[in-house]
């Protein structure tokens, strides 16, 4: 489903590559949290599987495509597989609730009878089902987070990417929006979810790819955010030149 | 795509952004304006040159008893001088070149004289002996006068030998050069029309960097997203070529028409308002592919991958 094979990326004026030879793969219907410190290359990860940047070096393959030879034309339209939610949730201030999901489906040029039904099905789902006229500024932060997750699975993609999602939020919404993601995980949908969250994590037991300066240091099933098993490298030989790379946990 | 939601996005941008495209409108408008009086010009360049080039004659003047210019020595071109010239012109060196000619003797110039000078007080001074005989020639082709001047100049009783195309070029000249300042000022002003167009494109693009966000992380086509603002830039030049469009035709009417019709006449071919209808069309589609092409490329910065 996703394929990283020894991705490298530089960004301009800064000699440490935010990711440096990392390969791994994801399958279908896996939950996978991203964790790792600020700076560490989890940004430029997801970053990467959306094409919103091209790697230095490397292939990756997203849901059957080659990213390196994806036309630009072609990327609306491989986007359009995809579902991300921000930290800061990014909702149109000025549109509804119903507004904000219905638009991302109005410019990929779905019909009105479309939307009109499959909107107020995903904020049911979410649970919003009673709040679809309400405006951002009116909703609490965990419901703002919801009506950025039903924006981005309304359109039923393959992979949800979200990038600290609970960031802004208080433990106990979080827990509400982690089993909204679960639960649209068990639908069958791929979860990527970068996060610092020690808590959710832990208790998820779910696969965990850790980085650090952007080499992956540790992929482990039904892992917590700090490793109990033996790390798969010595640490001693992170960031050092000419480490070997490290393969990613074959499944 | 949806039409209904394209052209939406685009009537927002144009209300958010009114002052800029008020300025886009008069810039355009006024550029036009320029360009479209280019146009004219040149019109009315060829239509002088169509007009006076088919009637324009080689004019051989004779000696008259007040003349010392040329081989004349204040002395009447004698009948044997002007039986020599009109030799010549009948000879087989100069009579494939000309298509017929004519003599104009004194009285003839002087009733031509009267006839384009009227109600002016040069016509009460001159007398018929001081208006030079000539021989009216008009050629196949006008651009080989050089010929007729080279073989006519040096004989006795030949004031001298003018080609009247020469009078028209400097008039051609002037008007040229108008044209070409024309052109010089259209470009200057268009050159900021598209910089104008560009820039109120990106504030508008800047006002919607939310919106452009996320269509483009919903997967929205690039056409989708930009097709709102170039329509913007379009439709705010458009609004500006067609009043540029109104003013080119008003220009025709009113003034050219209008006021140089009445104050020099018939003597002059005019551009007239089918000449303008012309120049309408060509403002409008100069225009509107401009400005796409300047909101397209200020566009396309926010649709990079």
């Amino acid at each position: 489903m996703i394929r990283f094979d020894t991705v490298t990326k530089s960004y301009p004026r800064n000699s440490r590559p935010a990711l440096n030879g990392v390969s791994m793969e994801i399958l279908k219907g896996e939950f996978v949290f991203l964790v790792g410190a600020s700076g560490s290359g989890k940004s430029s990860f997801l970053r990467l599987v959306l094409k919103e940047e091209k790697p230095t070096k490397g292939q990756i393959h997203v849901l059957g495509q080659q990213l390196n030879t994806l036309t630009s034309r072609k990327v609306p339209y491989f986007r359009r597989n995809l579902g991300v939610v921000f930290q800061d949730f990014r909702l149109l201030p000025q549109k509804t609730v119903f507004d904000n999901v219905a638009f991302s489906l109005q410019v990929i040029g779905k019909s009105k009878g479309f939307i009109q039904e499959a909107v107020p099905d995903v904020l049911k789902m979410v649970g919003l089902a009673g709040k679809s006229n309400r405006f951002p500024h009116e909703l609490s932060g965990g419901e703002q987070q919801r009506v950025a997750i039903a924006r981005a699975i309304v359109n039923k993609p393959a992979i949800l990417l979200a990038d600290e999602p609970t960031g802004n939020l208080d433990p106990a919404t979080s827990a509400g929006i982690m089993t909204l993601l679960e639960r649209i995980n068990l639908g069958g949908t791929t979860v990527i979810m970068a996060t610092h969250d020690v808590g959710i994590v832990d208790q998820m037991k779910r696969r965990v790819i850790e980085l650090t300066d952007g080499r992956i240091v540790r992929d482990e099933r039904r892992g917590g955010y700090q490793t109990q098993a033996v790390p798969i490298q010595n640490f001693g030989l992170a960031g050092t030149q000419g480490a070997a790379p490290i393969e990613g946990t074959a499944l | 795509m949806r039409l209904g939601l394209v052209l939406g996005e685009a009537a927002n941008g144009l209300r958010r952004n009114i002052t800029m495209v008020i300025s886009v409108v008069l810039v355009t408008f006024i550029s036009l304006t320029f360009v479209g009086a280019a146009v004219l010009l040149q019109f009315q360049i060829g239509q002088m040159k169509g007009y006076w080039y088919d009637r324009a004659q080689v004019a051989v003047y004779m000696c008259t008893s007040t003349d010392d210019t040329g081989t004349c020595a204040q002395a009447e071109a004698t009948d044997e001088q002007k039986n020599a010239v009109e030799a010549q012109l009948e000879s087989d060196t100069l009579a494939p070149f000309i298509e017929r000619y004519e003599f104009e003797d004194h009285d003839l110039a002087y009733e031509n004289f009267k006839e384009s000078f009227e109600g002016s007080p040069l016509v009460d001074l001159a007398t018929p002996e001081f208006l030079p005989e000539s021989f009216r020639v008009k050629l196949v082709d006008p651009n080989q006068a050089t010929v007729l001047i080279e073989s006519l100049s040096g004989l006795p009783g030949v004031q001298s030998v003018v080609d009247q195309r020469d009078y028209l070029d400097g008039i051609l000249d002037i008007l040229n050069a108008a044209s070409y300042a024309a052109i010089g000022l259209a470009s200057l002003m268009l050159i900021a029309a598209v910089l104008l167009i560009a820039t109120t494109i990106r504030l508008s693009a800047f006002s919607r960097r939310r919106e452009i966000g996320i269509m483009r992380l919903v997967g929205a086509s690039n056409r989708f997203i930009q097709t709102p603002f170039i329509l913007e830039g379009v439709f705010a030049s458009l609004i500006g070529s067609l009043l540029a469009g109104v003013a080119v035709v008003a220009l025709v009417q009113f003034f050219v028409r209008g006021y140089l019709l009445d104050s020099i006449g018939n003597s002059v071919p005019l551009v007239g308002l089918g000449d303008a209808l012309l120049v309408v069309p060509i403002i409008i589609v100069l225009g509107g592919v401009l400005a796409a092409a300047s909101a397209g490329f200020a566009i396309s910065r926010y649709l990079k991958v």
